[in-house]
């Protein structure tokens, strides 16, 4: 794959020879990883407790959130029967409904997230080991959309 | 005993995890091969045992981070820190802020500029340069949104090209990354002698 291809470049619409393209080709190999960390975090071999239809459905909501219609598309594509979720107006129901919260202030109110909202996880009995899948996500998601859009500023748009 | 820490220290707190680390005595060999343990190397941290969890992830989140922060050209060493510093302090990942400012002061050389964002957050005062860079880091981390056009002009105002701009970019993103990690899966303690 071009890293003219990888979601963040593509995105952005970032072009060869421009010169954000430019300055990206200077530092393809981290575009490159943070296109295999996509592919993990989103369609992982060990899902765990979180399908690749449930992972999509909160990346499209966490891009969202973050006032990124276009990319939300590109995930609401995976979500399949999930992607009521990937609306940041759904509360969602019991379990769900305490992850998509998790999710929410995560992705958006981070300072604020405190020891109290990782045993809300655990009470409604999400693994630990689920409870960093769903960190990494998050995580991932919050550089991707940054990274975008820094390089839509680069090349003289609005974020 | 330990306490939780809550204000920003560039000495460096003990980082203790609000989940159960992976153990390595019962660990997978796709865990044990991300972790890189052999019979020699059997020391992870805790917050490395605790992203093992993941273990898809982890295996890709080394290099990546590393490439970031420390590959040649582009941006300067400390001023790829301060992009970190301005998204740890956002998010107010204190053990991460720590950490960075500690090795921004070893590079430069100097505490004044730490200490002065560390008292005055965004009202510090700063070299143009470094101001630029704040700025930009902090909006970008507090909203993707609330970086303007302004604020990438002022990057080139103040003289980054293109190559610095991306790395600026770069590394204030993956510290929107690393403290989702940090400050939402642990706590910043401080382990205090018992009598």
């Amino acid at each position: 794959m071009s890293i003219f291809e990888t979601t963040t470049l593509d995105a952005a619409g970032i072009t060869p020879g421009s010169p954000a393209g430019t300055a990206a080709e200077t530092r393809a190999n981290i575009l490159d990883m943070g296109q295999a960390v996509e592919a993990a975090v989103l369609r992982p071999l060990y899902t765990g407790g979180l399908a690749h239809d449930l992972r999509a459905a909160l990346a499209a909501r966490i891009a969202r959130l973050n006032g990124d219609e276009a990319l939300a598309l590109r995930y609401l594509d995976g979500a399949g029967d999930k992607a009521a979720l990937a609306d940041p107006a759904e509360p969602g129901e019991g379990r769900e409904a305490v992850m998509l919260a998790f999710m929410d202030k995560v992705a958006a109110r981070t300072r604020d997230v405190a020891a109290e909202d990782i045993s809300a996880l655990q009470a409604e009995g999400i693994s630990d080991a689920d409870i960093v899948k769903l960190c990494e996500l998050n995580a991932f998601m919050a550089y991707q959309i940054r990274v975008i859009a820094g390089l839509r500023l680069m090349k003289g748009e609005a974020a | 005993m330990s306490r939780v820490i809550h204000k920003f220290t560039r000495n460096v707190p003990h980082w203790q995890p609000r989940v159960v680390p992976v153990d390595l005595a019962t660990a997978t060999p796709e865990q044990l091969e991300a972790l890189q343990v052999t019979p020699s190397n059997t020391k992870v941290s805790d917050y490395v045992l605790t992203l093992a969890h993941d273990v898809e992830s982890l295996k890709v989140r080394s290099p990546l981070f590393n490439a970031i922060m420390y590959d040649p050209g582009g941006m300067s060493r400390a001023e790829r820190e301060l992009g970190a510093i301005a998204a740890s302090m956002v998010n107010r990942c204190v053990y991460c802020a720590a950490v960075h400012a500690d090795r921004h002061a070893k590079i430069e050389k100097d505490d004044s500029v730490t200490d002065e964002l560390f008292a005055k957050g965004e009202k510090s005062d700063l070299s143009p340069r470094n101001r630029a860079i704040f700025d930009f880091a902090r909006k970008l981390s507090e909203a993707p949104s609330q970086a303007a056009p302004e604020d990438m002009a002022a990057l080139r105002a103040a003289g980054l090209n293109e190559e610095e701009i991306l790395d600026l970019i770069l590394s204030a993103a993956l510290f929107g990354w690393a403290n989702r990690l940090m400050h939402v899966l642990g706590d910043p303690v401080r382990q205090e002698e018992t009598a």
